[in-house]
C-alpha cells in the first residue's frame, strides 16, 4: 500500500513540477537545453566559451527583469537570429524539419505494406514459380552420366 | 529499363547529387580582390534602421569586420578609429560590421574605443559567413567607389598595414 501511494506521489511531483517551474518564471538552466551558443555551434548548456558567458549573462538579466521564457527566446532571436534556437520554430518554413521525418516514416510504412501485401499474395496463389528454359541436351547427357557415375 | 531500375537510379543520382552540392557549398570561397561587395542591407548598430553598402558607392571604403569577444579586434580597434580620424571624409570612411555579437556588447565596445564611424549589425552572422565567406574575425576589406573589393585583410590590421596597403589606394591621400 505505501509503495503504491509512494508511486502515486512521484507520479504527481514529475507532472507537478514543470507546471511549478512555469509559474515561477524562466530559468537559465531550462533555457540553456533550449538555445544555443551561435558562434560555439552548440548547446548553450555545453559551451564555457566567454561569449557562451556573455549570452548567459543577457539571459540573467532578462530573467532578473521577470522576461517570460517566451520573451527571452524572442530576445535572443533578435540578437542572433532562429540559429539560436536548439529547435526550429513550428512555423513557417522551419515546419519542415517536423513534418518531413513524419512523411518519410509514412511513405516507408506505405510502401513496405504494400511490398509485404504484394510478397504474400503472390505467395499464397499456389502456382508453382515458373521454370527456367531448361538444361540443352548435351549438359542432360552429362548430367545423366554422372549421376549414373555416382549410382544415385 | 523497368519503373523500378529507373526508381533505383533516380535514387542514386539524387544522393551523389546532394554529396556534389555538400562539398561544392564547403569548398566556396570568399570574397576575393575584384569581387563586387554584398550590398544586402544591414541594421544599424546604433540608432536603428539599415544600411547597404550600396549607399556608400562613390566613395572608398573600409569594411572591418569584427566582434566584441574577439580579442584581436580589441588590438586594431584604436589603428582603425586613428586611421578614420586621418582619412575618413566625403571620399573615404571605414565601416565596421558587429558579427555574432550581443547589440549591448557591440554598443558598449564601440562607446569604449571611441569609434565614430557607422557600424553596422550581422547578429546570426550570415553576412560574415555567407556573403563575405569570412574565416574568422577580425577580416577587412578596402571597397573601391564601384563596390568593388580592392585589398583584403585576414586577421587584424595595424597602422602599418593600413599605411602601406590602403593610404596608396586613396585619391585624397595621393595628392
Amino acid at each position: 500500500m505505501s509503495a503504491r501511494l509512494a508511486l502515486v506521489a512521484a507520479v504527481a511531483l514529475a507532472l507537478l513540477a514543470p507546471a511549478a517551474s512555469a509559474e515561477g518564471g524562466a530559468s537559465l538552466t531550462e533555457l540553456e537545453k533550449q538555445v544555443m551558443c551561435p558562434v560555439c555551434g552548440t548547446l548553450l548548456q555545453l559551451a564555457e566559451s566567454p561569449q557562451a558567458q556573455r549570452e548567459r549573462a543577457f539571459i540573467n538579466r532578462l530573467i532578473d527583469e521577470g522576461k517570460s521564457e517566451e520573451q527571452i527566446k524572442d530576445a535572443l532571436v533578435a540578437e542572433y537570429g532562429d540559429e539560436v534556437l536548439a529547435l526550429p520554430p513550428d512555423s513557417g518554413f522551419s515546419l519542415s524539419a517536423y513534418l518531413v521525418p513524419i512523411i518519410a516514416f509514412l511513405v516507408a510504412a506505405v510502401a513496405l505494406a504494400i511490398g509485404v501485401l504484394r510478397w504474400r499474395r503472390g505467395d499464397s496463389s499456389g502456382a508453382p514459380p515458373r521454370a527456367g528454359p531448361g538444361p540443352s541436351g548435351e549438359d542432360r547427357d552429362r548430367l545423366d552420366a554422372d549421376l549414373a557415375r555416382y549410382d544415385l | 529499363m523497368s519503373v523500378r531500375s529507373s526508381i533505383a537510379v533516380l535514387g542514386v543520382l539524387a544522393v551523389v547529387g546532394l554529396l556534389v552540392f555538400g562539398l561544392l557549398s564547403k569548398g566556396s570561397s570568399g570574397l576575393e580582390v575584384g569581387d563586387p561587395v554584398p550590398v544586402e542591407p544591414l541594421p544599424r548598430l546604433k540608432g536603428g534602421g539599415s544600411e547597404s553598402l550600396a549607399d556608400y558607392r562613390g566613395k572608398w571604403v573600409l569594411v572591418n569586420i569584427w566582434a566584441s569577444w574577439c580579442i584581436p579586434c580589441r588590438d586594431e580597434a584604436p589603428a582603425l578609429q586613428s586611421f578614420q580620424q586621418r582619412y575618413g571624409g566625403p571620399g573615404f570612411t571605414v565601416l565596421g560590421i558587429d558579427t555574432r555579437d550581443l547589440s549591448v556588447d557591440g554598443r558598449a565596445f564601440v562607446e569604449r574605443y571611441a569609434m565614430t564611424y557607422p557600424q553596422l549589425r550581422d547578429g546570426n552572422g550570415n553576412a560574415a559567413d555567407e556573403e563575405y565567406g569570412t574565416t574568422g574575425v577580425p577580416e577587412s576589406y578596402l571597397v573601391d567607389p564601384r563596390g568593388k573589393v580592392r585589398v583584403h585583410a585576414i586577421g587584424p590590421v595595424d597602422e602599418e598595414y593600413l599605411r602601406e596597403e590602403v593610404v596608396p589606394l586613396l585619391p585624397e591621400a595621393k595628392s
